[in-house]
């Protein structure tokens, strides 16, 4: 009895030690984007709270929980305030199979790529069912939008995920950044670089990132599906899209840019970078893709709602399932530098 | 065998606590001063006509359907993609017809107009 409840235990105290860097680094995330496309626009961004502005976050956090809740009398109140748990909990959860560094997985399954993929498609249960809950005719149109959207791109990032699936041969995660050793030249985004793309852009795409998000496109159907969610419900919504832009820059690093591999593996710089555990350079490889993220957002106009559906089943599936085939060739012939 | 996914389902109730844990302390620290118009469903302004159970776009149905067909398809190319290095050539062709037939259907709800939407 007593082994399973120190294992029960130390898996809770594993998982915090997961869940409450995601949660900083979200906090964080929303002052670097702030600060960031400030200073894309030649100004500031926040720098009153706080040293640098570094308190930010925090006081937005507070101002929430202090918000009233409402709860609109039309609305179904159970899952009303079921979908935003089953958001966010489906925007961390994943993170169970990401290894950070070689063995430092929480849960290291043999069907993670699989489990990554089940886990992306329940949190568009969430946007249907806030949607649908509301019982406002923006919020049900929003959600229908956003989840026709979603489940679109979603395709394109299992296709994605199928190419890497065939250079590499396993569906976990570890195993997959283990196949990329090497220099940065034998990560998987240079063979499978329509691949890459389609997988990071339909990632932008999954999580209403601009140019992408259409569905709470403020201008034009004001809040999409949630639009009747205030106070820390809405905060709910929104740090689930933060941690979800987090979880989707740390699988693009694991599937396509070596995961915690260092650069310079092969290179005559291997030695003198030796000394950097392999998080920093997974963490580092999440933050450029961040980065990636914001400058999107600083730099391009919105899709309009017809562009963004062309895009995702005219170009993406077609291109996707073209370079599996190109993949299939690539391997019967055992051309290409990856085999 | 399914031991690795204890953690999985430890993280699920930690998640899980965590997202509740937050709404009640919402629910705790924040006002609660309820009143007919902030209740009502939001519509620019005015008090709602209806209720929002309405019908909606036909084309949201067909996407739903062409993604089961797809997502289906993802499905069986997992597998297929893991084993690729054991069942060689034959795989490799039988993966193509079958993915030659979807394709047509592709092209077929293409033509159709089934992706497009104006």
């Amino acid at each position: 009895m007593s082994p399973s409840w120190q294992y029960f235990v130390v898996h809770v105290l594993l998982t915090l030690v997961i869940v409450m860097p995601i949660v900083v680094a979200v906090a964080y995330l929303t002052l670097a984007e702030r600060k960031v496309i400030g200073y894309m626009h030649v100004r500031i961004g926040p720098n009153r709270v706080g040293p640098r502005g570094l308190f930010q976050p925090f006081a937005d956090v507070f101002k929430l929980m202090f918000k009233e809740v409402i709860t609109p009398t039309v609305a179904n109140k159970f899952i009303f305030y079921l979908a935003p748990v089953l958001i966010l909990v489906a925007a961390l959860v994943a993170w169970a199979v990401i290894p950070f560094d070689d063995g430092w997985v929480l849960a290291d399954i043999n069907a993670g790529l699989l489990y990554v993929l089940a886990i992306g498609a329940a949190g568009v249960y969430g946007v249907i069912l806030a949607g649908w809950a509301s019982n406002s005719k923006y919020a049900l149109l929003g959600g229908m939008r956003s989840a026709a959207h979603k489940v679109a791109y979603e395709l394109a990032m299992g296709f994605a995920l199928v190419g890497v699936l065939m250079v590499s041969g396993s569906l976990n995660l570890s195993e997959i950044v283990r196949g990329q050793e090497g220099s940065i030249l034998h990560w998987y985004w240079l063979p499978l670089l329509p691949m890459f793309v389609v997988y990071f852009v339909s990632g932008v795409a999954e999580t209403n990132r601009a140019p992408f998000d259409i569905s709470e496109g403020e201008s034009e159907i004001v809040a999409g599906f949630h639009v009747e969610y205030s106070g820390i419900a809405f905060a709910l919504f929104m740090l689930a899209e933060y941690a979800s832009m987090i979880l989707i820059s740390a699988l693009t690093a694991v599937l396509f840019l070596g995961g915690w591999l260092s650069p310079f593996q092969g290179t005559f710089l291997e030695p003198v970078f030796a000394f950097v555990p392999g998080i920093v350079w997974f963490l580092l490889k999440i933050s450029f893709l961040l980065f990636v993220f914001i400058w999107f957002r600083a730099t391009f106009p919105r899709f309009r709602y017809d562009q963004i559906m062309r895009l995702g089943w005219k170009v993406f599936i077609p291109v996707t399932i073209l370079w599996i085939a190109v993949e299939g060739a690539f391997f019967y012939f055992e051309v290409g530098p990856w085999f | 065998m399914l031991e690795g996914y204890i953690p999985i389902l430890i993280f699920f109730g930690v998640a899980a606590l965590f997202s509740l844990g937050l709404l009640v302390v919402g629910q705790v620290l924040a006002p609660n001063r309820p009143d007919a118009a902030k209740l009502d469903a939001y519509e620019c302004g005015f008090a709602p006509f209806e209720d929002a159970r309405m019908k909606f776009d036909i084309r949201y149905y067909l996407v739903a359907i062409l993604f089961i067909i797809f997502d289906l398809e993802i499905a069986f190319l997992f597998p297929w993609a893991v084993a690729l290095e054991d069942i060689g050539g034959f795989g490799l062709a039988a993966m193509a017809i079958f993915l030659g037939v979807l394709v047509i259907g592709f092209i077929y709800e293409w033509k159709k107009g089934a992706l497009e939407w104006e």
